[in-house]
Order: C-alpha cells, then sequence, then structure tokens
C-alpha cells in the first residue's frame, strides 16, 4: 500500500467551504525516461483519481504522465452533511488503492 | 505586453538558445496540443477569459512545479463548471491533467504539481455547465526540464 496523506477538518459548519488536499506516494514513472541501462522504462503513473462523498462523485481527476511524482491535489467543497469521504487512486499495472476520511458537519 | 512580460520573454529566449543542445528538441511527442485541445473541447469557440492559471514564471526544477486553476464561477447546479483540462506545448504528451467538478464544489479551484520537460507556455481550459469555453495561459521558464535525465 502507498503511504498517502489525506488532510480536511475534522469537522464544519453546514455551507462551510472546506478545503482537501490529498498526496499519494508513487513514483509516476512517465514512460519517456531511460533507465540505468539505457532503456526506455516502462510507464507507471496513477491515471485517474476520485473523490466520493457518501458514495456520490464529487470530485474526479484524470492524469497524465505531466504528473509530478507522489500526485498530489487540492480542492474544496462545501459542507453539507456529517459522512465519510472516500479517496480512489487507479492507474498503471492494476494500481488501486482507497482511502477514507471523515467529517462531522453540524 | 507588458514591462513584465517583456522581460520575462526575453530571458526565455536567452535560455532557450543556451539549453536547446541538451536534447529537449529531440523528445517523441505523441500528439498536438491543438489536437487534444479539440479532443476536449470539440469545435466549440474557446475564449480567453475566466480561468486563471498560477505557475511560478521561472522553475528552477521541472520534476515538480506547483500549479494552480482557478475558475469565475458560482458553482451552482445552474451555473458551474463542469471540466478544467490543462495542456503544455513541449512535454512528449500534450495532456496535463482533466478534472471533473460538481456544483457542490464551493469553489472551481484546484492544486496540483506537475513536470514541465522545457520552458514552454501552459494553458488552461474550463468547460462550463452552459457549454462555452474559457482559458488562460501562462508561460514557465524551466532551467532544470523533468523526463530526460535518468
Amino acid at each position: 500500500m502507498a503511504r498517502t496523506l489525506i488532510n480536511l477538518p475534522k469537522s464544519a459548519k453546514p455551507g462551510d467551504t472546506i478545503t482537501i488536499k490529498t498526496l499519494i506516494s508513487h513514483p509516476m514513472e512517465t514512460g519517456f525516461r531511460p533507465g540505468a541501462d539505457g532503456r526506455i522504462l516502462p510507464r507507471n503513473i496513477v491515471t485517474h483519481f476520485v473523490c466520493r462523498f457518501e458514495d456520490e462523485e464529487i470530485f474526479r481527476v484524470e492524469l497524465f504522465p505531466a504528473s509530478a511524482a507522489n500526485p498530489y491535489l487540492t480542492f474544496t467543497w462545501i459542507a453539507t452533511r456529517s459522512g465519510r469521504f472516500s479517496f480512489t487512486w487507479r492507474g498503471d499495472g492494476g494500481f488501486d488503492q482507497t482511502e477514507s476520511a471523515a467529517i462531522t458537519v453540524a | 505586453m507588458d514591462r513584465r512580460g517583456a522581460l520575462a520573454g526575453l530571458a526565455g529566449t536567452v535560455l532557450v538558445i543556451a539549453l536547446r543542445p541538451a536534447a529537449a528538441a529531440t523528445l517523441p511527442r505523441t500528439e498536438t496540443t491543438e489536437s487534444a485541445i479539440r479532443r476536449f473541447a470539440g469545435d466549440n469557440p474557446i475564449r480567453p477569459g475566466r480561468v486563471t492559471l498560477d505557475l511560478p514564471p521561472l522553475v528552477e526544477n521541472g520534476n515538480t512545479v506547483p500549479l494552480t486553476v482557478s475558475v469565475e464561477s458560482a458553482m451552482t447546479p445552474e451555473d458551474h463548471v463542469r471540466r478544467i483540462g490543462v495542456f503544455n506545448e513541449r512535454n512528449p504528451q500534450p495532456n496535463v491533467v482533466t478534472v471533473h467538478l460538481r456544483p457542490g464544489a464551493g469553489r472551481a479551484q484546484v492544486s496540483t504539481r506537475i513536470r514541465l520537460a522545457d520552458t514552454q507556455r501552459i494553458t488552461a481550459i474550463a468547460e462550463m455547465s452552459d457549454g462555452t469555453y474559457w482559458s488562460a495561459s501562462a508561460d514557465a521558464i524551466v532551467t532544470l526540464a523533468a523526463c530526460l535525465e535518468g
């Protein structure tokens, strides 16, 4: 499992705009770089990221080799009710990881 | 062009001349930027405005360049940003990132970190819920290119 960092407030008032920051450790090998033996290393990147709140998709990204290593994404969301976020990263070689975080809205 | 832009452009020219023999120009290019943008926006007209693209004008290390795109939008169900596409001119592939937004997003603002293989212009294009497309561009001068060193 790749290490992830997810940063969002634990609680918010209804109507607050909160900022969600996510990062996952991943080499994001571009497929254009030569390795130590001079041959091009195969592409190995995260291609999709989805953030859901209680199974409703709120934010989705398609990533390309132009993403820096350890892809980092910041986005916002208007707090409506308490619940759980899930964060899913998918990529080359069957890479698939899901993390979750909860927020209390009151 | 204002004075700052003119100076940045001049500095870019000097650096490009200095760095070009390194091999940046020989990178394979899978698709033109224009065709990638057309794949994103179809035949719709793309107007300048409403989009703000923040990235450092002078990049020391192209392997990780902070990028923030924001779009002027109320983000209501009636009027919101559907997608934001970011495109480059000189990386091996023209696509940088494509973001899908929903009305409940609050602000139409996204930050990430990208790779830049060369001194180049970055373009962000936003698709609004009314089907219009808006864009902004920013130039970045890259002193150490991404993608090249092993």
